[in-house]
């Protein structure tokens, strides 16, 4: 029945003279969120896209794939009918068996862009409405309140029948916005912060931070597979994994316990900083959270700051736990991150981590350190990993 | 140096290449169903009841009496469900121990949401559980009484006979179930011996194959079955069988079986040889559980204070040595396992513990390379857990 989707996105039509630059951008999202789709398949008219559907069997997969491309407000499967009454009726009456549940409510809402056909909206709403309502059983019309709108687009070619709308992440279309690294960890928010960095348009590289055998093989394993998540998101992703072990023993043995998850922090920043460069990154994205832990309070945030030059993006800044946790559960990467494998930030806490550290008494006890051959080192024991998510277009 | 020093046998053992050889040729030639009313079903059913015969030798009971399952977990699902589905006038008062394995403990625990009322019996500090404190825990309400054999983090011995005895000595119809994983074919056992009703065994703990072992069902023992359907294994084990994997225990049974004196004292060799080198060599090791007669000769169960067990098994790792952590961790708190903690040792041991675990397999050399590398790994990471 469900010939073609429908795509609607929203913000982008305010883009001014950008918006054809965001078009082609979401048109290329949306081809790699399809695998195997012939592009000419996803065509732009009327302020939406239209994809024509194959196969009526891999709807529910494509669907899926879409609500994940940003910059899509909202997705329907439509059917598509010739210009006329007869076939709209029975179009929508087919669709209508299918949406409307039973015992359920629905009403008919036509939009008539093209004036030439010889009904009016009101019109087509009471014939189609009327057709339907007896054909199936318990419906019942509200006006109001409808728990399912038929909605009837009428346009030059072709008039289109939906019932279903699902939401769409919203955004920007993924790398309008440039490119970003992203401080990936095993745990909650980082990929969160990831998440909502994409949804504005950035696309990302990950860097995570290994410490083996402080950390485990499976620690690792379970960011590969929070990456695989975002992959959904993102098409594919760049996971780069730092060696972290020799920075880790150095702070162990040189620094003093209080200070050790700052100087942790500092040394993250500058190898991220570094890699970013290399990555033609124009910002850093941290899952932090204002107060969360000790390494999150504002005294913190500025001596950890302090490394870098790039700019810092902080996107769960004024997120409560809870707030962070529902997030993580829609975007799919709760269950992992609930895995009970230490990362590196865990495993050294102190037991009473300073949560007002001066500038001065942390660069004093960085002094035994040398941080340029440290994070030198980190960076060339690096290893990249490519985590592979769609297809790409045709 | 051996590419590898695989000191996890309680985890797993590697398959004998005998017994794999023997597999090989079932999935290949034999792989007829033992349900089929043919020739092909004909002969894999004669297979099937040669490696009945040959457990049951082992344990020194009638054939008729081995039930195979997928393994360990079904076998002790299905003596404790078992037991506690069959209807009776009298109670049911279940007991167990505080150190069994996870599949006895939480299935008990399962029980006893449902409504059983459960007594937990709790160790002395080396592992082992005192008859006594079983005789006391029954009531006139008990209907089941399961004890562990061997247990899989501490190696301790637990007293079966004597336990098997003060049940019997209580009640008559009591049901005694022992999980016999760790220990069976690397020490005797013997149901008549101890009074046992339902004992679980594995394959893969002595290098058989995975995904295979058996339940011994006492005759005239009523138990219900968990799985139901074609009505395989007499009744209380439904499913095809899996003949290569049931073939592959019977032969690794066997193999054990003949070997078992030699094996045992080999196995204990390398077990005094560890805690000899040890003493000299890593003075601040502290063993945990009972030693000597009182614990299996393949298990050893070490805490070395400050220093988390999780990151020994990874520093040992990365020299090719395979060892086990007495307790996994969860995000920041190292979840301590239930049983160092029931047998009262404080957290810093018990979550600085691994467990070494010998097999035929491993030489005296795999000992002293062991502790040589324990000593190194102890070295470093000491130094950088300095004030930690």
């Amino acid at each position: 029945m469900y010939d073609v989707i429908l795509l609607r996105y929203g913000e982008l039509a305010l883009k001014g003279e950008n918006r054809p630059f965001f078009e082609r951008a979401l048109k290329e999202n949306i081809c790699k969120a399809l695998p195997n789709i012939d592009p000419k398949a996803v065509k732009r008219r009327h302020g939406r896209f239209f994809v024509d559907v194959a196969e009526e069997e891999d709807i529910e997969k494509m669907l899926s794939a879409l609500s994940k491309v940003f910059g899509l407000v909202s997705i329907s499967p439509a059917v598509r009918l010739p210009l006329d009454l007869d076939a709209i009726k029975e179009g929508a009456f087919a669709l209508g068996r299918d949406v409307i549940p039973i015992g359920g409510t629905f009403k008919v809402q036509t939009k008539r862009a093209n004036k030439g056909f010889p009904f009016s909206s009101p019109e087509i709403n009471k014939e189609v409405g009327g057709y339907i309502l007896p054909r199936l059983a318990e419906a019942k019309v509200d006006v109001h309140e409808p728990d399912v709108i038929i909605d009837v687009e009428v346009r030059e070619d072709y008039a289109y029948v939906t019932g279903r709308v699902i939401p769409g992440p919203g955004g920007l279309p993924l790398g309008t916005s440039g490119h970003g690294l992203l401080l990936l960890s095993g745990g909650l928010d980082s990929p969160v912060a990831g998440w909502m960095c994409m949804k504005r348009g950035l696309s990302l590289t990950a860097l995570h931070f290994h410490s083996f055998p402080f950390t485990s093989q499976r620690s690792k394993e379970k960011v590969i597979d929070i990456a695989q998540v975002l992959t959904g998101y993102a098409g594919e992703l760049r996971l780069i994994v730092a060696f972290f072990t020799n920075i880790q023993k150095e702070i162990q043995t040189k620094v003093p316990e209080k200070l050790r998850v700052i100087l942790m922090r500092r040394m993250m920043m500058r190898i991220a900083q570094k890699i970013a460069q290399r990555e033609g990154a124009l910002v850093l994205v941290t899952g932090e959270s204002l107060g969360q832990v000790a390494s999150q309070t504002l005294e913190s945030i500025n001596v950890t700051n302090q490394v870098v030059d790039l700019p810092v993006f902080r996107p769960l800044i004024g997120m409560d736990k809870s707030e962070i946790i529902d997030r993580a559960r829609a975007i799919g990467t709760y269950d992992i991150s609930i895995r009970p494998y230490e990362d590196c930030c865990t495993l050294f806490v102190p037991r009473h981590p300073s949560t007002r550290p001066a500038l001065q008494e942390v660069e004093d006890a960085e002094a035994g350190m040398d941080i340029q051959a440290l994070v030198e080192e980190a960076i060339e024991k690096s290893k990249l990993i490519i985590v592979n998510g769609r297809n790409s277009c045709g | 140096m051996p590419d590898e020093i695989y000191l996890d046998n309680s985890a797993t053992t590697r398959v004998d290449p005998g017994v794999v050889g023997v597999m090989e040729g079932i999935f290949l030639n034999e792989y007829g169903n033992p349900s089929s009313l043919h020739g092909k079903g004909v002969q894999v059913e004669k297979l099937i009841k040669e490696a009945r015969r040959s457990i049951a030798s082992i344990l020194q009971v009638e054939p008729e009496g081995i039930i195979f399952t997928s393994g360990g977990t079904e076998s002790n699902n299905l003596a404790i469900r078992g037991t506690a589905m069959v209807p009776r006038r009298r109670g049911h008062h279940i007991i167990t121990s505080s150190i069994e394995h996870l599949s006895v403990l939480n299935t008990f625990r399962d029980l006893e949401e449902q409504g059983y009322p459960v007594t937990y019996i709790e160790p002395d500090k080396r592992g082992l559980i005192n008859p006594e404190a079983v005789a006391q825990a029954i009531t006139d309400e008990t209907i089941l009484v399961s004890i562990m054999h061997v247990n899989n983090e501490v190696g301790s011995i637990e007293p079966i006979d004597k336990i098997g005895e003060v049940v019997k000595e209580k009640r008559r119809d009591i049901i005694f179930h022992v999980d016999a994983v760790q220990g069976f074919g690397k020490l005797p056992i013997y149901p008549e011996r101890g009074n046992i009703d339902l004992l679980s065994i594995s394959a893969h703990k002595l290098h058989g194959p995975k995904g295979v072992g058996a339940l011994f069902i006492r005759k005239g023992v009523k138990i219900k079955p968990v799985i139901t359907g074609g009505g395989q294994e007499l009744g209380f084990r439904s499913g095809t069988e899996n003949v290569p994997g049931i073939v592959g225990f019977g032969e690794a049974a066997r193999l054990a079986a003949d070997g078992m004196e030699e094996h045992s004292q080999r196995l204990n060799s390398l077990k005094e040889r560890l805690i000899e080198r040890l003493s000299s060599s890593v003075p601040d090791a502290i063993v945990n559980g009972a030693l000597g007669e009182e614990s299996a000769p393949h298990i050893l169960n070490l805490s070395f204070p400050g220093i988390r067990g999780e990151v020994l098994v990874h520093s040992l790792e990365t020299r090719g040595i395979f060892v086990s952590t007495g307790s996994a961790c969860s995000s920041r708190k190292a979840s301590t396992s239930h049983v160092l903690t029931a047998m009262g040792l404080k957290e810093a041991i018990s979550e600085s513990s691994i467990r070494v675990s010998f097999s035929i397999f491993n030489t005296q050399e795999d000992v002293d390379l062991f502790v040589e590398a324990l000593k190194d790994v102890l070295k470093e990471l000491r130094e950088i857990y300095r004030g930690y």
